[in-house]
């Protein structure tokens, strides 16, 4: 069966395009949707994206593979990501990365094979104040340890 | 110490709530600019503030709005740039999230003085709190009657919009943003055409940082000259956000006036290197901003002062380096920072910094050869004014700064290996 939004999701897209002047510009929006509907943007997801929005197919696969945040393929329940920009670094990240791979046995870019989780390096995040940081799913976890992560990763189920 | 203008709401309860805010005298600008002022004597006013643009490019923000034509064939825009994204940079995520009805504020005098009924908000993708909290203010605007149509009974009419990004440094850049609000990859353009003149959709755009449209309200209600008043002695400027982070005692977010020393910054507010160690070098606006050392430092936080030796005043984010720090570890870290997020549209960038990672990477590893510091050098040369936007400029400077006044570390890692 074709990929479609949900009746609730429909409003919700609905309500978006009705904010921008131009139709095309809702292509963002669109695909936050998409990936909290679907949580991957697969090319079943990509067609329903560009028809919906009426933009050429390429556009849509555009967008999916400049930008970092949308997931082409599938994440694990909990997405670790370390930033290891500068002021991160400054103040441990390496470490904390490589006791992230030793307890998880992956290397950044993968994922757990019970698809718990997935780890990724990622740039600056803006908890420069608060260095080291882990951004688990939509949480930020700051002034990170390694004892820190321990215990963060016994309480994610 | 003064009382604080752009931070006063960073540790008060519930100051993201449109009651709270009003109770702390907010929207009271918005009342005078739209029923006392005309739009002219608010670019006047911003244009006596001194205030420069505070996302890095540092333009003055009075100057920017009357580039915007009065007369155009297609709507005008006003467009936000919260694509907090600079390493070390921490500014704008506060204000959003402590002090969301301060940015509608803004936004709503600005496009009132400039003539705009469109305004978007483009927060990177990470920042799911500030977007939340950004919705919610504009929400209680709409509900209490500050958005949308004939607001405050004057006959102005304006909407807002915030719009999440996706992970993408180059968005940060405003033609790049702009591409992105219109739905592509943000890919810079080609300047001229100027957004003033074709900017959001083909119109005319003002593009401006959040701490920029936080300050508006503050300048509106006391006055250019007073914000103007609140920089230090014979520079002006009003006061800024400067986010610390590395190794100080104390990280954090300190609002100060503009020309304050970067010496105090770091020892006064900052409490000074982590278990009194010495410095060794230090970032003073964040990471595209040429390395300072030591014997810099007394430099004014300030624009033309910092422009004057060499390096820049950027988002104002400082990046403090003990002596312990290892410079070509953190070289490589940036180096492969602007590789990656390259948007591969300028050859000189996209080939360039990449050269510049793989080189230092080698260096790093204990496999540099004796000619890879004039290698990295003749590679920043060769990007430095070739791309169409500044994120190639934005990698040569740590790069030839790194090399050139660290050169010795650079070359003992070379002749010795690691360590």
């Amino acid at each position: 069966m074709a990929v479609a939004f949900s009746e609730k999701t429909k409003e919700r897209f609905k309500a978006i395009l009705a904010k921008y002047p131009e139709k095309g510009a809702a292509l963002l929006p669109a695909m936050w949707l998409a990936q909290k509907e679907f949580s991957v943007i697969t090319p079943e997801v990509e067609e329903y994206v560009a028809k919906l929005l009426g933009v050429p197919l390429v556009r849509v696969h555009e967008v999916l593979t400049f930008y970092t945040m949308y997931a082409a393929k599938p994440l694990g329940k909990y997405h670790l990501q370390l930033c290891t920009n500068i002021s991160c670094t400054l103040l441990g990240a390496e470490d904390i990365l490589e006791h992230l791979k030793d307890k998880l046995q992956i290397g950044a870019g993968e994922t757990t094979p019970d698809k718990k989780f997935t780890l990724s390096t990622v740039e600056c995040l803006g908890y420069c104040g608060t260095a080291p940081v882990l951004q688990v799913n939509d949480d930020f976890h700051e002034n990170l340890t390694t004892k820190k992560v321990d215990e963060l990763l016994a309480k994610l189920k | 110490m003064p009382e604080p203008i752009l931070s006063r709401n960073f540790s008060k309860k519930n100051a993201h709530t449109l009651g709270v805010y009003i109770q702390g005298g907010g929207y009271e600008a918005l009342k005078k600019a739209l029923t006392e002022m005309k739009p002219e004597q608010i670019i006047q006013e911003v244009d006596k503030s001194g205030l420069k643009g505070r996302g890095g490019a540092g333009f003055p923000v009075g100057k920017k709005w009357s580039f915007i034509p009065k007369e155009a064939p297609k709507p005008k825009y006003l467009v936000i740039n919260a694509d907090e994204g600079e390493p070390g940079t921490y500014k704008d995520r506060p204000i959003m999230e402590c002090d969301p009805h301060a940015v509608v504020e803004g936004a709503i005098i600005t496009c009132f003085a400039v003539g705009i009924h469109w305004a978007g908000i483009y927060v990177r993708g990470e920042y799911v709190k500030s977007i939340e909290r950004l919705e919610g203010a504009i929400n209680e605007a709409y509900a209490k009657g500050y958005l949308g149509k004939n607001i405050l009974e004057t006959g102005f009419d304006l909407d807002m919009v915030v719009h999440r990004g996706a992970g993408a440094y180059i968005c940060g850049e405003e033609t790049g943003l702009l591409e992105s609000f219109e739905g592509k990859k943000g890919q810079p353009r080609m300047k001229p055409p100027f957004p003033a003149i074709v900017g959001l959709f083909q119109g005319p755009t003002v593009i401006n940082n959040v701490e920029s449209i936080a300050a508006i309200p503050h300048i509106v209600k006391n006055g250019g000259e007073w914000f103007n008043g609140l920089g230090a002695p014979g520079i002006g400027g009003g006061v800024k956000l400067f986010p610390v982070s590395g190794h100080v005692k104390k990280p954090g977010v300190y609002e100060l006036p503009m020309g304050t020393p970067l010496r105090e910054i770091i020892y006064k507010h900052a409490g000074g290197i982590r278990g009194d160690k010495k410095l060794k070098a230090v970032i003073p606006g964040g990471a595209s901003a040429p390395v300072l050392k030591p014997e810099e430092i007394d430099v004014p936080m300030e624009y033309a002062n910092l422009a004057k030796i060499g390096s820049m005043m950027g988002s104002g984010a400082v990046i403090v380096m003990d002596e312990d720090t290892d410079l070509v570890k953190t070289l490589r870290v940036l180096m492969c920072f602007y590789a990656h997020e390259s948007c591969g549209k300028c050859t000189p960038c996209r080939e360039g910094t990449g050269w510049m990672a793989k080189i230092i990477k080698r260096i790093e590893k204990g496999e540099g050869e004796s000619a890879d510091l004039d290698t990295i050098v003749s590679i920043a040369n060769g990007i430095r004014g070739r791309t169409l936007c500044p994120l190639g400029d934005a990698a040569v400077g740590p790069a030839l700064s790194f090399v050139t006044k660290f050169r010795q570390e650079f070359e003992d890692y070379i002749k010795v290996g690691a360590g």
